[in-house]
């Protein structure tokens, strides 16, 4: 179908941005790679007076080093983030999740920022922004302000990025520890029924530290915090296992068309138990 | 309106569009470029793949605005006139389409995915098309012919007569 009649205003700078969704009003929103919005649009499931696209602003493509952490735009394309060398090297989770996003098409134009921005509990990107500790810079009419990953998914589609302000970028904190990303779904360029985002600090064969993230357990990402304490000390698949047995606790999974919550549950303990097993190397 | 001002398949196009006109209705109704095709509502189906400043994308996807300055190959564009594009000849010798619908897009993403990695694997070839559907082939000979097609042009220049 073809969306609604909208105005389309392209900006270069953040100020303008933010000035462009004030007099857009509060049907103004932001256009970034489009790749989640456009076939909302053309479904006619909203109907924005104003597009704000936020590709021409060079503060927001990109990644940089910033010493102990890597910065990256929000509006750096998938494509772009997965392949980066910083991203490789200081956050290759962010790299393995953004690889199984859609397909390559889709992560030619769709962007990291606004995959996180958008906060799909089935999106692959989130899980692993809480894994790796990343915080989230947001500019708005009254400033700028930095908020860390806990804190940034608040509930389905909804972020602490209010509606008259945008994502600038995201960083991460160095991370040299073993990671994987595993992502179960039953087709090709299929969303996630649970995916599961793990960074495991090993020593001597032994996991002194773990981060787990988990998508599509819950409302938004949430973190697997009950198997990261029992994973400490963990040194056999056997001992991954028994911690990967807590990966549904505290969860909030729902039933759909693709799974049902128990199922996603089951899931969940199965598909965490690989991944850690897969970056410990264990 | 907007203005806008789009290289296609070599050639420098500017008019007026709506902001909301998507990139594959801008260049089948506004320039009469079909060669590329819709087939789905949902961004799935990858038949209107087109190359946007040499990576494809899903041209259903991207609003005709969003392409202002910059350079689109279709289908349309992949040969010289005289002789096929070497995935268009691969496609060809390995029968790698049936009804056709979704070839033109299958194509550009072959394109896209052969200048990324050149000699890719089976699993490559599979996994870098998975954004682009066919109802007709079970994929066995598309997959084929992409293979083909990497032999094709680490060969050098092909004699594919049109
Ligand atoms: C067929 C298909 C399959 C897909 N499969 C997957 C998948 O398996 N896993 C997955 O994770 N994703 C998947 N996606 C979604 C894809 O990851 C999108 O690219 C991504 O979710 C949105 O990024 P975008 O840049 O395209 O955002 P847009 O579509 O431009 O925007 C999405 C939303 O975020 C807001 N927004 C965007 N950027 C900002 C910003 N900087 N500041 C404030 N608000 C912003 C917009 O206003 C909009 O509401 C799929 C999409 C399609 C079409
Ligand atoms: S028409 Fe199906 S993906 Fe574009
Ligand atoms: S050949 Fe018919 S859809 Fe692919």
């Amino acid at each position: 179908m073809i969306p609604v009649e909208f105005e389309y205003v392209k900006v270069t700078t953040i100020d303008q941005a933010i000035a462009a969704l004030k007099s857009g009003g509060e049907d103004a929103k932001i256009i970034s790679g489009g790749q989640s919005l456009l076939p909302v649009l053309r479904l006619r499931m909203a109907e924005p007076s104003v597009l704000v696209d936020c590709g021409g602003i060079d503060e927001m493509l990109g990644v940089r080093d910033d010493g102990g952490s890597i910065t990256i735009g929000a509006a750096t394309t998938h494509h772009g983030v997965m392949n980066n060398p910083l991203v490789q090297k200081h956050a290759l989770l962010l790299a393995q999740a953004t690889a199984t996003v859609a397909d390559p098409a889709i992560r030619h134009r769709g962007t990291t920022g606004g995959a996180l921005a958008h906060a799909d509990p089935a999106g692959d990107v989130p899980a692993a922004a809480l894994a790796l500790n990343a915080s989230f810079v947001i500019a708005g009419p009254s400033g700028r302000r930095t908020v860390d990953a806990k804190d940034f998914f608040l509930d389905y589609f909804t972020t602490a990025v209010g509606p008259d302000e945008i994502l600038v970028s995201f960083s991460i904190p160095k991370c040299d520890w073993g990671s994987h990303y595993s992502k179960f779904s039953r087709t090709a360029q299929a969303w996630a029924i649970v995916g599961v985002a793990a960074v495991v600090n090993v020593k001597g064969g032994v996991i002194k530290e773990a981060r787990i993230g988990l998508t599509n357990m819950a409302p938004t990402a949430v973190r697997a915090s009950t198997v990261e304490a029992a994973l400490v000390g963990a040194s056999s698949a056997a001992d991954i296992t028994a911690a990967a047995m807590h990966a549904a606790d505290g969860t909030r999974a729902t039933s759909d068309l693709h799974a049902k919550a128990d199922y996603r549950e089951h899931l969940a303990r199965v598909i965490t138990a690989r991944a850690v097993r897969a970056a410990a190397g264990i | 309106m907007a203005h806008i001002t789009v290289t296609v398949d070599g050639t420098s196009y500017n008019g007026e569009v709506e902001p909301r006109k998507l990139l594959v209705h801008w260049l089948r109704e506004d320039i009469g470029r079909v060669g590329t095709v819709v087939g789905c509502d949902t961004s799935n189906c990858g038949a209107c793949t087109v190359l946007l400043n040499g990576r494809s994308v899903k041209s259903c996807s991207v609003l005709a605005v969003q392409a202002d300055g910059c350079e689109v190959t279709t289908i349309q564009g992949l040969s010289d006139g005289n002789e096929w594009h070497p995935v268009q000849t691969a496609f060809k010798e390995c029968h790698g389409l049936q009804c056709g619908y979704c070839t033109p897009g299958m194509v550009m993403a072959a394109v896209d995915l052969l200048s990324e990695n050149p000699t890719p694997s089976e699993r490559e070839i599979r996994e870098g098309l998975e954004g682009n559907l066919c109802r007709c082939t079970g994929y066995h000979n598309i997959v084929k012919s992409v293979s083909y097609a990497a032999d094709l042009m680490s060969a050098g220049p092909t004699k594919g007569a049109k």
